[in-house]
């Protein structure tokens, strides 16, 4: 009795930090959250195509299209350390603290391949779009997709999420559990949504 | 403009590798052209989980009947239904048809509210024969308040701005009294002013307060 209390707990002060850390732009509004924005030095921008490169699938040439080098980009500095860069104002990346660059969904939409994919089945979707971190069983059950366990992903995988019946992605997440696990354990959050459709990062063509 | 040419300097060794990358002739991948749905944003797939189901229906239908087919057909609908349990399905249609009175609802008050909302052009004694002119409310029309201020400025050769004013709200101050000019515009609608409603401008003269006399 005791011990499952405590899991409780634990589960609980773990899921109140994913809060704070990842639903992103549940809330967010330029007025009040953005701090300021600034270009970012050559040699930053250098690291962070780097770091790209190196994250997501993309060739370079391909990268070049949606980011000249000649192009500045510009990093917008919001409130809990996330990081947005863009290029001409549009958002082409952000970042939490020093964690994972992940698209922006506009961009995921463009080129689709950059992340690896899970989908969600038909039933999530409504939750997703309300802001909701992806549950195990609607990434297994039959109208989900996991990698198959040679192309296993690891716990902390940004990913494309996609959705049953769905040609585009619907939200840009962060694996919880690698996804074998998701597969064995079938409970509590799979993937953490970092961005979905229709959230105030969405709506934000030009920031 | 002394740093900027720096800067060109700086990045100049990475060009050169870049061109011999480029030289197998590699073509970046072209993007996908996603269609977005003009009244919610979405994709047109997903303006069923959106809150104007029946705007982005019309929209799709006018806009791209092919697509419209393919998404809102008895075959399609037929298809969806088969991956839920009809109660599934029934309840998200409940919960659709809400979201979007509600949306609806929300709509209609925020144009009321904007309707009801008051322009006041303000004209601050500055220094006896000086003025400034300050605008105050333009923005629950929707207007880019810099921008604005950027064509009152051009428009009047005289400074303008955006500023916080004491109760931390945003209103543009001319300098210079303009305030006539600036009704006028309003009313006529020019530029950037448009669409905005002639009956909520107020003006307003302020003195200044003791002291000067």
């Amino acid at each position: 009795m005791n011990s499952k209390l405590d899991l409780i707990i634990v589960s609980s002060i773990k899921l109140s930090q994913t809060l704070i850390c990842w639903l992103m732009f549940k809330k967010f509004s330029p007025s009040s959250d953005v701090a300021g924005h600034t270009p970012v030095k050559s040699s930053v921008q250098r690291a962070i195509r780097g770091t790209v490169l190196s994250q997501w699938k993309i060739e370079s040439e391909t990268l070049e299209a949606i980011w000249p080098k000649k192009e500045g980009l510009v990093h917008v500095k919001c409130r809990e350390h996330i990081s947005i860069y863009t290029v001409h104002g549009e958002p082409l990346l952000f970042q939490h603290f020093d964690g994972p660059l992940y698209p922006t969904l506009r961009i995921l939409h463009k080129y689709p391949y950059i992340l690896p994919n899970v989908k969600v089945d038909r039933g999530a979707i409504r939750f997703l779009l309300a802001g909701a971190h992806m549950m195990c069983p609607g990434l297994t059950s039959a109208g989900g997709y996991l990698p198959p366990a040679d192309e296993a992903l690891p716990a902390g995988t940004p990913v494309a999420i996609y959705a049953e019946g769905k040609e585009h992605a619907v939200g840009v997440g962060i694996t919880k559990l690698s996804t074998e696990e998701i597969r064995n354990v079938n409970k509590g959050v799979g993937v953490e949504t970092v961005t979905y459709l229709g959230d105030d990062l969405w709506v934000q063509n030009s920031l | 403009m002394a740093p900027r040419k720096s800067r060109n300097r700086e990045p100049s060794p990475p060009p050169a590798p870049a061109e011999t990358d480029a030289s197998p002739q590699v073509e970046p991948t072209p993007p996908v052209q996603v269609l977005y749905c003009s009244v919610c944003s979405y994709p047109p797939e997903y303006c069923e989980f959106g809150e104007h189901l029946t705007r982005c229906k019309q929209w799709l239908h006018e806009a791209h009947p092919d697509l419209y087919e393919k998404y809102y057909s008895d075959e399609a609908l037929q298809a969806k239904i088969g991956t839920l349990s009809l109660q599934a399905q029934e309840k998200l249609e409940k919960d659709t048809a809400k979201k979007e009175a509600k949306a609806e609802a929300k709509a209609d008050a925020a144009l009321k509210k904007k309707m009801a909302s008051q322009i006041t052009i303000k004209r601050i004694e500055r220094n006896k024969r000086k003025y400034v002119t300050t605008v105050h409310g333009l923005e629950a029309f929707g207007v880019d308040l810099k921008k604005v201020a950027k064509q009152l400025a051009s428009k009047f050769a005289t400074g303008s701005s955006v500023t916080k004013n004491p109760q931390g709200q945003d209103e543009i101050v001319v300098q210079g009294d303009v305030s006539d000019e600036i009704l006028e515009m309003i009313e006529d609608g020019v530029g950037l002013l448009k669409g905005i409603p002639t009956d909520n401008v107020e003006l307003v003269e302020e003195k200044k307060k003791k002291g000067t006399e």
